[in-house]
């Protein structure tokens, strides 16, 4: 057995939060990572002096020096273990694993990962924002944006594949019709395919109905040992398998823009755990652009590359299909908090908890994307609901 | 107020901004030269420009004269300007374009309708002036 896979199954979640998803001039983003802190205790029935090890993300707009010590010190939390992580919507998977590997390594018992944004309403001194990188090599082309960075994405893969404006359609529709069925969506209106066809162009390929929601949010989860998450009041949501991997820093030098770094994440994360995509009773895939969701279902080898289009097709990914994916309606359509949704929808899928009508049954094994940067950024997460 | 100087101030999009770095690629632009860094232990090509060769970490690396052909890697039309000043200029093309010699640019290809830039064209690089004191590097389909 491999060391990674030695780990799989040691670390349980415990509790879990999720803010609302929306606008909320009248917070701060500091303060939106403490009341996500305050409801994941809640829920684990912790205290705040029991959490010794805390892990945030860097925000991106408003970003401040040691922002997990500003976190710590407001929620009252004196840790052993902390760290900023700053790889954009990666972030929030990626914690699990270095959460577990913190308490395995004996720097800490009970470890929040937590992260919270205002990409809606933003706040603070006026722009400050944290710098792509390299941006002086593409803004003086009227480039700038995760729209034109997935954009050309898309114009890749549909030259490549021949993938279809109705297949990323497809993807934009599923994640439509889960948030009807999400109280803390931010869309409440039906879409069809053809609503998708007539959304307006911003950087084509990708036209409006292709892109995420810029929202207020934010979410907390709390990792611990599996025999001590046994003890506590919920059914404890197991890390089974977790990867991570780097291709490139920019566009420029990105060897694929088709092919990106989940692939050998997810290889990681799928060894680790000792299982298949098709074990997988859903997948919560980062979806800032349609597009994404098409790229990850396939370098998570739920099909072969290039045929990520026609699966997403004929509901294979709505809940009752085959592969449910993003069962809360994603960034697409709750709102766009970075993918710490996507794994918080993972935990509560797992712990039967969502509404019926959103619910997969019997929810045993999901799978979790993260992606970030230019197409740069990924980490995969396995989850499974305690068994013993 | 010199011309130059008042043409400068009213051109309102992102300017190239020279560095230590960077300089020699602006100013070969400017010359209507496109160089590019090689280096000179491993030959390979860099760009953005690196003050090490990402392959072997060498800092020996050479602004070297390249053919400005290449392909279009990926092809997008701007309907929904990223940043005000290039509102007026919607739809535009902007394009991921590999040289030759294997490296890639960010770039707008101009010279054809922005719809008619599409993925594995071959193009070859333009040289346009926007200010009297930058030079862009952008593409035009190749003859
Ligand atoms: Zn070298």
């Amino acid at each position: 057995m491999s060391k990674r896979a030695a780990l799989s199954g040691k670390y349980a979640i415990v509790g879990v939060s999720e803010l609302p998803v929306g606008k909320f001039p009248d917070q701060t983003t500091l303060g939106l990572h403490v009341e996500a802190t305050r409801l994941a205790l809640l829920d684990a029935g912790l205290k705040n002096t029991d959490i010794d090890g805390i892990i945030s993300h860097q925000p991106r707009f408003d970003p401040m020096r040691d922002y997990t010590l500003l976190i710590a010190k407001a929620s009252g939390i004196t840790p052993t273990y902390m760290t900023d992580i700053s790889s954009s919507g990666e972030a929030p998977v990626f914690m699990a694993q270095q959460a577990m590997l913190a308490i395995e390594a004996g720097l800490c018992e009970t470890v929040l990962c937590v992260h919270a944004r205002k990409g809606a309403t933003r706040e603070g001194p006026a722009n400050v924002e944290i710098r792509e990188g390299y941006d002086e090599y593409f803004t003086p082309y009227g480039i700038a944006g995760g729209i034109i960075t997935h954009a050309f994405m898309a114009s890749r893969h549909m030259h490549e594949f021949g993938t279809t404006r109705a297949q990323l359609g497809a993807v934009s529709v599923a994640a439509r019709k889960h948030a009807l069925l999400n109280p803390n969506a931010m869309m409440k209106k039906p879409m069809t395919i053809a609503d998708h066809a007539a959304s307006r162009p911003i950087a084509q390929p990708l036209h409006l109905f292709d892109c995420s929601l810029p929202a207020d949010g934010g979410g907390a989860y709390i990792v611990m040992r599996i025999e001590r998450a046994r003890a506590m009041k919920n059914t404890p949501v197991v890390i089974l398998g977790t990867g991570k991997h780097h291709v490139h820093a920019n566009l420029a030098n990105a060897p694929s823009l088709t092919t990106l770094g989940g692939k050998v994440s997810s290889q990681q994360a799928f060894e680790m755990a000792g299982l298949k995509p098709a074990d997988m009773d859903f997948a919560q895939f980062y979806d800032c652009f349609s597009i994404t969701t098409i790229g990850a279902i396939e370098d998570y080898g739920f099909c072969a590359k290039g045929e990520g289009g026609p699966f997403v097709e004929n509901g294979r990914i709505e809940i009752g299909g085959e592969l449910p994916v993003n069962t809360h309606g994603g960034l697409l359509s709750q709102g766009h908090i970075e993918g710490m949704m996507h794994v918080t929808e993972a935990i509560r899928q797992l712990r039967h908890e969502v509404e019926a009508a959103r619910q997969v049954k019997n929810a045993q094994l999901g799978v979790v994307s993260g992606h970030g940067g230019h197409l740069s950024s990924h980490a995969s997460l396995i989850l499974g609901r305690d068994t013993r | 107020m010199s011309e130059q100087t008042s043409q400068s101030e009213t051109y309102l999009k992102p300017l190239p901004q020279k560095d230590a770095l960077s300089a020699p690629f602006w100013d070969a632009l400017h010359a209507h030269e496109l160089k590019i860094q090689r280096c000179a232990d491993c030959s390979r090509y860099a760009f953005p420009p690196v003050s090490h060769c990402p392959g072997c970490l060498s800092t020996q690396l050479a602004w070297t004269a390249v053919s400005g052909k290449g392909k279009v890697q990926a092809a997008v039309t701007v309907d929904h300007a990223p940043m005000p000043a290039f509102k007026a200029d919607v739809p535009y093309n902007v394009a991921l374009v590999d040289l030759a010699e294997g490296v890639r640019v960010w770039t707008n290809v101009i010279g054809c309708a922005p719809a008619e830039v599409v993925c594995d064209m071959p193009v070859e690089a333009v040289f346009e002036d926007v200010t009297p004191d930058h030079t862009l590097l952008k593409f035009r389909p190749a003859r």
